[in-house]
């Protein structure tokens, strides 16, 4: 389980996160929404400990990752898989390498064992026969999947997607989705969304968490927030440019 | 009043920053030190990276270090020609050759070449957030990256150095020799009278720091590189920029040092 309390990152004299408190529940997914550049991709690199908060703590399981050495973090890290906005593929490795790599880097399986465990990654994202296909060869929702086939090699206890719909065509967005809710029933793991997407949000998401000026300021089920009054969430969730959300 | 403090507001800034930036390039030395040492190495990424660093650099540096010897047969013979001392100028080529201008020439050339494809490389892989996603996979990028890189720049800057000791010499043989009618055989002794095996070996170790510089700020640049695609250019040129600079400024302590 995932519990972060009282966060607060700056960058310089920009407070992006004041004040975050969130739990994240076990085998559930929980989707992160909120404005473009409102700190939901730093939120979720709190969560991972590629950022580390100016105060406040990030709980795995009952360990503050905030306070964690390397080799201890690397540890954690281990139970965590992570989607890339944009997939974030090894450009110098074939995609087969590519889903390969926490395989050869964690585990002592043979080739044969890691050929296979690749291709079954590949096919349950729906791809196959692109082993020795180069990442630039690929489109963006191919390179999704393949970044998705990656997250998932290790089975890890929890999966992060930052936008992983974002810029995708209909038909793919919907793909994506279906894919990460039977990914998510197959291997039972806790998901992290973050997500534009109103469609989607109410699609794959168990519980919705809104980030709005450095704060969670609406958490629930999707029903709750459908009737919510709040409105900044209200305004959030109609895409309207009448209310509290300022554009500037 | 006003302008002079503001200039030396500036001034202190600018020198804070590049003694930061040194200790940075420092602690990355360290951490390579440290990686360097821990098995598994990987292998196959050290050999890709020697692959690219040395094998093919081949062509560059036999082109820039025949022509050198060429040009520095062509202005000694001019120049001992007034002292009637014409015999001399295969020993100062080769000497020229080994202590001074194969290694920097070659550094160059390399840091030209593969410095700054480390910095493109490492600042693509920075924006498109490929380090983040290793660090996420529990693997350290030093290891992964920087290492390898840095053990090609130190172990085939030397060897690229010898190519182009070798046809630097060779090129000023056929200038010497053939074009300009010195002796063949005087040409050769004086060669091996003036220079001797410590000029080559020096020569070489000059070369192993330079390849280190080179890969290691490359590296640098290129691991810290921030703001897309803009950025990546910004990296990869002060990669070269800085890698040239420091090159040259470190043969001189390194030739004061050694000879
Ligand atoms: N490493 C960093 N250094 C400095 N500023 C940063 C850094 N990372 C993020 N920021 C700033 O923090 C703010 C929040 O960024 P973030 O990427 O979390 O937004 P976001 O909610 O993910 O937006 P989007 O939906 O567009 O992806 C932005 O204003 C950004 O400029
Ligand atoms: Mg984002």
């Amino acid at each position: 389980m995932i519990k972060l309390i009282d966060l607060h990152k700056s960058f310089g004299k920009q407070k992006v996160l004041v004040g975050i408190d969130l739990q994240i529940e076990e085998a559930k997914t929980t989707v992160i929404i909120g404005r473009s550049g409102g700190g939901k991709s730093v939120l979720l690199k709190h969560i991972i400990g590629l950022l580390r908060p100016d105060r406040g703590q990030v709980l795995v399981d009952g360990t503050d990752i905030a306070k964690l050495g390397d080799r201890d973090l690397n540890e954690i890290r281990k139970k965590f898989g992570m989607l890339f906005q944009e997939a974030a593929l090894f450009d110098s490795m074939t995609v087969g390498e590519n889903v390969a790599f926490p395989l050869r880097e964690h585990t002592r399986m043979k080739e044969k064992e890691i050929r296979e465990t690749v291709a079954d990654r590949l096919r349950s994202v729906g791809l196959t026969g692109v082993e020795e296909k180069m990442p630039s060869e690929l489109s963006g929702g191919m390179r999704k999947r393949v970044g998705l086939a990656r997250a998932i090699a290790m089975r890890p206890q929890i999966v992060l997607f930052d936008e992983p719909t974002t810029g995708l065509d209909p038909v793919m967005t919907e793909a994506i989705n279906r894919l990460i809710i039977d990914t998510q029933k197959k291997f039972n793991f806790t998901c992290v969304v973050i997500s534009h997407d109103i469609q989607s949000i109410f699609e794959i998401g168990d519980r919705i968490a809104m980030l709005y000026e450095g704060k969670i300021i609406e958490y629930g089920t999707p029903e709750e927030l459908r009737a919510s009054r709040n409105p900044v969430t209200v305004q959030f969730l109609s895409g309207s440019i009448d209310g509290p959300i300022r554009i500037m | 009043m006003n302008r002079v403090s503001g200039a030396l507001d500036r001034l202190g800034r600018a020198v804070l920053e590049n003694v930061e930036e040194m200790g940075k390039i420092l602690l990355l030395f360290i951490s390579v030190l440290a990686w360097m040492f821990r098995p598994p190495l990987k292998l196959r990424n050290i050999f890709k990276q020697m692959e690219f660093v040395g094998v093919k650099s081949i062509f560059v540096v036999v082109l820039t270090g025949t022509f050198t010897g060429m040009v520095m047969a062509l202005q000694g013979y001019h120049g001992f020609r007034m002292f009637s001392a014409e015999s001399l100028v295969g020993g100062t080529v080769a000497l020229g050759m080994t202590r001074e201008l194969g290694p920097v020439l070659t550094s160059l050339m390399v840091t030209a070449r593969a410095g700054s494809a480390m910095a493109a490389e490492l600042g693509t892989m920075r924006v498109t957030e490929q380090i983040d996603a290793l660090y996420v996979m529990a693997a350290n990028p030093v290891k992964h990256l920087i290492v390898p890189r840095v053990i090609a720049g130190v172990l085939m800057a030397p060897m690229l150095t010898v190519v182009s000791d070798f046809v630097g010499i060779l090129g000023g043989y056929f200038v010497g020799v053939h074009i300009l009618g010195i002796n063949s055989g005087i040409f050769i002794k004086n060669i091996t009278r003036l220079v001797e095996l410590n000029d080559i070996y020096n020569g070489l170790v000059k070369a192993a720091c330079f390849g280190l510089i080179l890969s290691l700020i490359g590296c640098y640049k290129g691991f810290n590189t921030r703001g897309g695609a803009e950025g990546v250019g910004r990296a990869t040129t002060e990669a070269v920029v800085l890698a040239s600079i420091t090159i040259l400024i470190s043969d001189y302590f390194l030739t004061a040092i050694m000879f």
